[in-house]
């Protein structure tokens, strides 16, 4: 475990110093900068808010991306699975007749946001499965499909007069956490949080702890040894895409549910492709994705803090070192500490 | 330095004090290495000796971390490959080195091209390699493509272009381990010929036969260090295999692979340690048929026939050799046998019970085990543990309603650690950070350490030191005497020799011959391994 996170913080530091001389060129104290970012985010409770909603979603897409490296698929349809899963919540949300109880209704919204996300995910996995189709170009070129498809249907068939999203869900809503803690108001944080936290637990789970985990990890370290152990490699592959889908398309519950009861065009906004390296910097654990999704969404609402001093393109600079510092890490690092570690 | 009282030859190679280390890992410690001028030189030592260090060291590929390296008497501690080239030492590696889609010819001027103009002189560099084939018996027709050669062949190409590169310091590593008996000889004759025109030879080998054979002089490491050097005139097999674990050695192969290849086979080993685990429930032999193998067509991408019509029975309480020259068709049989791999036509039987279309788990569940012959890509996933490693493809059994059971596998983790010997014994491991011998105890544990009936052993001591060779062909032996029916796949002859009730040898997909153990004999297999005679099947 410390071989493994040391990599990691290696890189983190570096791209902090990476961040040092950025700020440095705009003639800003970093001192200053980075407590600013911090103050605009943890330091107080709407932008600590804002952190968690947006680490939310973050954390469903991560965990999708996760789940397909484990596996050894490259799943970068997050984005079209994100989209789709928040707008099949809504169209539950929508057939669902007002008054419905929330105990009935969130749960079948939530489960159409997971249905609709493995929908999506459920063509590439039989195409992998069936044919060995590469995953990553079927879920590029789906991610257009959707997306196309979803802009399309809302802009023709559902769409509230004037703009680009559905109308209201009747029921199915989830309540923001300011309405427990009204510290929080102001802020799209909503307790969809703690369904993206109880997804992590049970991603952890599923993968050491299942038998299905044991033969979706091995299929991802050595597809030959798993096919020897008995594992049908086709099998897996087409489980984990389709769960992988699920994932993320339980991201678009946190817009669609708990923010704005309503699907509207380019909500996900990236966050499907932010899975990515949300992965990779979470190094594909499920505790390790919830902690990258933390890191993203600071850096992602740091920027509108400290907007004031330098320009906000400077945190998505950052937000950039940090993606390629860590991704530069992963095999450069570990494979100097595997040959010390065996020498030959 | 060196005593001036005997006239000591000259040292082409002589390396004093090396240490070199991995991080935190101790490759070498007070290495050394004293080569002279002329002689066949062989490197012995177990899995993770450090031999390959040292080696590499010499070639410039890394420098020590302590330590002189003197070459010829000059001092060239820490020098470079391209250094090594220039001073006329040159490396074969275990693992070949060559552009597949290029000629043998363009494989060996590769670097160093003759031109013509801004044009290859082909005729020129084609001519090199056959000039140099004809003083050294390295014979390669030079137009030949090196993705249609044999792996022999292969090899000659990889000595010959360090040969081209003008070394008369040839380091190789582990030659022989894809040769068979045949081209080994033929091999022997080459390093004598070297020898003869003045050239120095040091050879990496495991196998003390080829030790005894050939090599003038033997250094033995152990640990990273050097634990002896002797002449090989005053040396045993026995005193060798001592010397390289620490302690006396019982090889089941014993009689047969320390003496020299000619000798006789032995007798069935009846010298068997008494079993010890009660999973191996004991049967006596009986000459019922456990695994039958009728008219067996399996195809790979390259081949349609790459097994062409095989038919065999293996008994209960029998261990059927298969010998042959790889790439003749046995990984084939295995995989297919195993259900890796379709089988085109024919069919396959467990005792009563047709599995010829059947999948792998069905296939274990009917008391099918399998060794697979490359450990590394399918017999562990080198990044779990060695406890999870022990459960690969026992996974159902090891989970209840789709949730693994952790008390169990860790129970039978400790358990197989035990009974197998597996060191480090710490089950929380990755299978990676093992030696090659206890990462097969790991996949021996598991097939074997279960109930099964039947058991392909595909190259189960590939790779493995002197101590696990030892442990493993016991194991087998004791599998027989339980009455399972094992078949062997080896393409080391004295391996088969010495394990096997009957012997085969598969060649081009073919069964060519079958021979009850007491008729067989390196020279009377050794034609049917290369094509030479075809016999009945």
């Amino acid at each position: 475990m410390k071989e493994k996170l040391l990599p990691t913080l290696i890189a983190l530091t570096i791209a902090a110093v990476i961040g040092d001389i950025l700020i440095l060129s705009f003639g800003q104290s970093p001192g200053d900068v980075y407590r600013l970012l911090l103050e605009g985010t943890w330091g107080n409770a709407y932008g600590f808010g804002q952190v968690l909603y947006k680490a939310t979603t973050l954390a469903f897409t991560g965990l999708a991306v996760a789940l397909g490296m484990r596996a050894g698929l490259f799943n970068i349809g997050a984005e079209g699975q994100l989209a789709f899963g928040g707008f099949s919540a809504a169209i539950v949300g929508l057939w669902l007749p007002a008054g419905t109880p929330a105990v009935l209704a969130v749960p079948l919204c939530i489960a159409g946001a997971a249905l609709g996300g493995a929908l999506v995910g459920a063509v590439p996995a039989s195409l992998k499965a069936r044919f060995g189709a590469s995953e990553v170009i079927v879920t590029i070129m789906l991610n257009f499909i959707v997306l196309a498809f979803l802009n399309w249907i809302v802009a023709t068939k559902l769409h509230v007069a004037e703009l680009l999203h559905t109308p209201d869900i009747h029921a199915g809503a989830v309540a923001r956490l300011s309405s427990v803690i009204p510290g929080f108001h102001g802020s799209a944080a909503n307790f969809i949080v703690l369904l993206a936290i109880a997804i992590a637990l049970f991603v952890g789970w599923y993968l050491f702890r299942t038998r299905e985990g044991y033969e979706l990890r091995a299929v991802g370290l050595q597809p030959a040894a798993a096919e020897y152990g008995g594992v049908r490699v086709g099998r897996i592959w087409f489980r984990a895409l389709v769960l992988s889908g699920a994932l993320a398309g339980l991201g678009g519950t946190n817009y669609v549910l708990g923010y704005k009861q309503y699907y509207e065009e380019g909500f996900a906004a990236g966050a499907g492709y932010l899975g990515i390296a949300v992965a990779l910097v979470g190094r594909n654990h499920p505790l390790g994705v919830l902690f990258a999704a933390l890191l993203f969404a600071t850096l992602s609402q740091g920027g509108l803090a400290v907007n004031a001093v330098v320009p906000k393109q400077m945190v998505e600079v950052l937000t950039a070192v940090v993606i390629i510092a860590v991704a530069a890490s992963v095999p450069e690092v570990q494979r100097l500490l595997r040959v010390s570690r065996k020498p030959a | 330095m060196s005593a001036p009282t005997t006239q000591v030859p000259p040292h082409a190679i002589r390396a004093q004090n090396i240490r070199k280390t991995f991080g935190p890992v101790v490759a070498n410690a007070r290495a050394s290495l004293d080569v002279t001028l002329g002689e066949i030189h062989a490197v012995v030592g177990e899995n993770g000796a450090g031999k390959s260090t040292l080696m590499r060291m010499l070639a410039g590929i890394f420098p020590p971390d302590e330590g002189q390296v003197e070459v010829n008497g000059r001092d060239v501690t820490g020098w470079s490959t391209r250094d090594a080239i220039a001073a006329g030492v040159g490396m074969v590696h275990q693992h070949f080195m060559l552009v597949p889609t290029l000629t043998v010819a363009e494989n060996l001027i590769l670097g160093h091209e003759l031109k013509r103009g801004i044009q290859l002189d082909r005729a020129a560099a084609e001519q090199a390699v056959r000039s140099l084939g004809a003083k050294t018996g390295l014979v390669v027709e030079p137009s030949r493509l090196i993705a249609d050669l044999s792996v022999g062949e292969a090899q000659r190409v990889e000595i010959l272009k360090v040969l081209y590169r003008g070394a008369n310091i040839l380091i190789l590593d582990e030659p022989t381990a894809v040769l068979s008996p045949p081209e080994v000889q033929d091999f022997w004759r080459v390093l004598r010929k070297l020898k003869s025109d003045g050239g120095t030879v040091v050879l990496i080998t495991h196998r003390l036969d080829e030790v005894m054979e050939i090599s003038d002089t033997v250094t033995v490491m152990r640990a990273g260090e050097t634990v002896g050097r002797v002449s090989t005139r005053d040396a045993s097999p026995a005193s060798i295999a001592k010397m390289m674990v620490g302690r006396d050695v019982v090889l089941a192969a014993d009689r047969v692979a320390l003496g020299a290849v000619k000798a006789p086979v032995g007798p069935p080993a009846a010298d068997l340690p008494p079993p010890t685990r009660a999973s191996l429930e004991l049967r006596p032999p009986t000459p019922s048929i456990a695994l039958q193998v009728r008219d067996l067509v399996v195809a790979s991408p390259r081949r349609e026939r790459e097994v062409d019509a095989v038919s065999f029975d293996v008994h209960a309480g029998e261990i059927l050799g298969i010998a042959g020259v790889e790439g003749n068709g046995q990984t084939e049989l295995i995989e297919a046998i195993a259900g890796l791999r379709p089988a085109s036509t024919g069919s396959i039987s467990l005792g009563n019970f047709q599995l010829t279309s059947h999948s792998v788990r069905q296939r274990t569940d009917r008391g099918l085990s399998h060794i697979p012959e490359d450990r590394q890509r399918r017999g562990l996933i080198l990044e779990y543990t060695i406890a999870d490693n022990l459960i690969l493809g026992q996974q159902y059994e090891f989970s209840k309603r789709g949730v693994l059971d952790r008390r169990n596998i860790d129970a039978n983790a400790s358990t197989q650690i035990k009974g197998y010997d597996i060191r480090p014994p710490n089950a929380v491991l990755p299978a990676r950070a093992l030696s090659g011998g206890n990462q097969q105890k790991i996949v021996i544990a598991r097939e074997m350490g279960r109930p099964f009936s039947v058991l392909l052993a595909a190259q189960p001591t590939r790779g493995v030191d002197v101590g696990a060779i030892e442990f493993i062909h016991a194991e087998l032996l004791r599998a027989r005497e339980a009455g399972k029916a094992v078949l062997l796949v080896s393409a080391d002859l004295v391996e088969v020799l010495a394990l096997a009730d009957r012997v085969a040898v598969m060649y081009g997909g073919r069964i060519v011959v079958v021979v009850p153990r007491a008729e067989a004999s390196a020279e009377g297999l050794g034609p049917y391994m290369t094509g030479a005679t075809k016999g009945a099947a």
